[in-house]
C-alpha cells in the first residue's frame, strides 16, 4: 500500500517518471494547490522498492509493505506415520 | 528506541510541526537532500538535542527551519564561521551546516577555505544548483560554461568552480559529491561524513527548474532531472575510461561531472589539536610551579 499526503504534493510527477515498474499514475482528484497527486494504478504492480518514498521532494509518499501471505501448498502427499481417520 | 521504517514515522520525528509543506518550487531537489539527511541521522541514532544546524541565506539555508532541532539562520555566506563558533563553545555538539553554492563558494568563499584548511570538526552539506535561486537567478560561481542567467543573458564565459576539488586540495577529511536521484549512495556517504572527525564536505547536485532550468531550456521537470543523469558519471568509471578507453569514449565523458567519494582520510581535527596544546601548556605550567617551590 502507498499513502499519499495529498496537500503536501506539488505535482512534480517525479515519482511517476522514476518508478521502475511503472505502477503510479496521476489521479482524478485535485488537492489544495490545484494539482493532481499520484495514485497507484488499479492493477497493483508495486514491488515496494521505496524509491518514490526516498525521492519525493515533499516527503508526501509513505510506502507500507504489505505482508504477502503465502498460500499453503496443498499436496496430495499426506504425512507418513499419522493416524488415519 | 523504536525503529523507524516508513517515511511517515520519520517525518513525525524530525519535521517541525506546522512548517511543512516547504516554500520550495515544484521539482526542486532541496527536499530530497533534507530527507536523505533525516535517514542518515536516523540510522546513526543520534540524540537530536546534541545536533545543531547552521545556515546562511538562500533556498538551501531554509532547511534548518523545517527540522525539529536547534538551528542558526545567519548572515549571507557566514554560516561556516558561526558553526565554528558553536563548535568552539562546546565541542560535544555535532554541527551540521546547510549551505548553497552561492552562499558557500561565492559570498563565503574564504570562510569555507579556511574552515577546510584548519580541519574544523563540522559537516558541510552544500546543495549546488548552479545559480542564486532565491534572489532572482544571478550567475553563481559554479554554473557550467555557456549557461544563461539574469546576469549572464548571452551565456556564461567564466570557468566554473569545482568545490569538491578545492576541498580535496585543502585537505578536508571527507569529500563527496552526489546527485539527488539515487538515494542509497548519498545516505551512506552522509553517514560516513557525519561520523568523521574533522571537516567533511558533501556536495549535492540539486535541480532548480525555476531559476536555472527555465532559462537553460530545461524548464520541464523530467527533462531537468534527466539532464543530471546524462551529464554525470561515477568517478571510478571516469578514471577507467580516461585510462583504457578509446578517443571517442574519452571525448564523450570529458565534460561530464564526476560523482563519488573524492577524499577519505584521517587527519587530526582542529579541536583535537587544540586540546593537546592546552594539555601540554598546563603540564608545562605545573612543572614550572613545582620547580619554583
Amino acid at each position: 500500500m502507498i499513502e499519499f499526503k495529498d496537500d503536501w504534493c506539488k505535482g512534480c510527477n517525479i515519482c511517476i517518471d522514476r518508478c521502475p515498474v511503472n505502477a503510479l499514475e496521476e489521479s482524478d482528484r485535485l488537492n489544495k494547490k490545484g494539482v493532481r497527486p499520484p495514485q497507484l494504478k488499479k492493477d497493483n504492480k508495486c514491488n515496494y522498492c521505496r524509491l518514490c518514498e526516498l525521492i519525493c521532494p515533499d516527503l508526501a509518499i509513505t510506502v507500507i509493505p504489505e505482508e504477502i501471505k503465502k498460500e499453503d501448498k496443498k499436496t496430495l502427499l499426506s504425512p507418513i506415520g499419522g493416524k488415519t481417520k | 528506541m523504536v525503529e523507524i521504517k516508513t517515511a511517515d514515522e520519520l517525518n513525525k520525528k524530525f519535521l517541525r510541526e506546522g512548517m511543512w509543506p516547504t516554500i520550495f518550487c515544484n521539482g526542486c531537489g532541496h527536499g530530497v537532500v533534507l530527507e536523505y539527511t533525516f535517514w542518515a541521522l536516523e540510522e546513526l541514532g543520534w540524540d537530536m538535542d546534541n545536533v545543531i544546524f547552521a545556515s546562511g541565506i538562500g533556498c538551501s539555508s531554509r532547511l534548518p527551519g523545517y527540522i525539529n532541532a536547534d538551528g542558526l539562520h545567519t548572515t549571507h555566506g557566514r554560516a561556516i564561521a558561526f558553526a565554528t563558533g558553536i563548535k568552539a563553545a562546546n565541542p560535544d555538539f555535532n554541527v551540521i551546516v546547510f549551505t548553497g553554492d552561492g552562499d558557500c563558494s561565492g559570498i563565503g568563499g574564504n570562510h569555507f577555505i579556511h574552515a577546510a584548511r584548519r580541519n574544523i570538526d563540522i559537516t558541510v552539506i552544500m546543495i549546488n544548483n548552479f545559480i542564486y535561486g532565491m534572489t532572482g537567478g544571478q550567475l553563481a560561481p559554479t554554473a557550467p560554461l555557456g549557461s544563461i542567467a539574469t546576469t549572464a543573458p548571452y551565456g556564461n564565459i567564466e570557468h566554473p568552480f569545482d568545490i569538491s576539488n578545492l576541498a580535496c586540495a585543502l585537505g578536508a577529511n571527507y569529500v563527496a559529491r552526489w546527485g539527488v536521484s539515487h538515494p542509497y549512495q548519498p545516505i551512506k556517504s552522509l553517514k560516513e561524513g557525519l561520523q568523521k572527525k574533522g571537516f567533511s564536505l558533501l556536495e549535492f547536485l540539486a535541480p532548480c527548474p525555476t531559476a536555472y532550468g527555465r532559462r537553460n531550456k530545461l524548464g520541464d521537470i523530467k527533462k531537468h532531472w534527466a539532464w543530471y543523469d546524462n551529464n554525470t558519471i561515477l568517478k571510478e568509471d571516469y578514471e577507467k575510461i580516461m585510462k583504457y578507453g578509446t578517443e571517442e569514449e574519452k571525448a564523450q565523458v570529458k565534460d561530464k561531472i564526476q560523482l563519488g567519494v573524492f577524499q577519505d582520510i584521517q587527519k587530526s581535527g582542529f579541536f583535537e589539536s587544540y586540546e593537546k596544546l592546552v594539555n601540554r601548556l598546563k603540564e608545562k605550567e605545573t612543572k614550572a610551579k613545582g620547580a619554583k617551590k
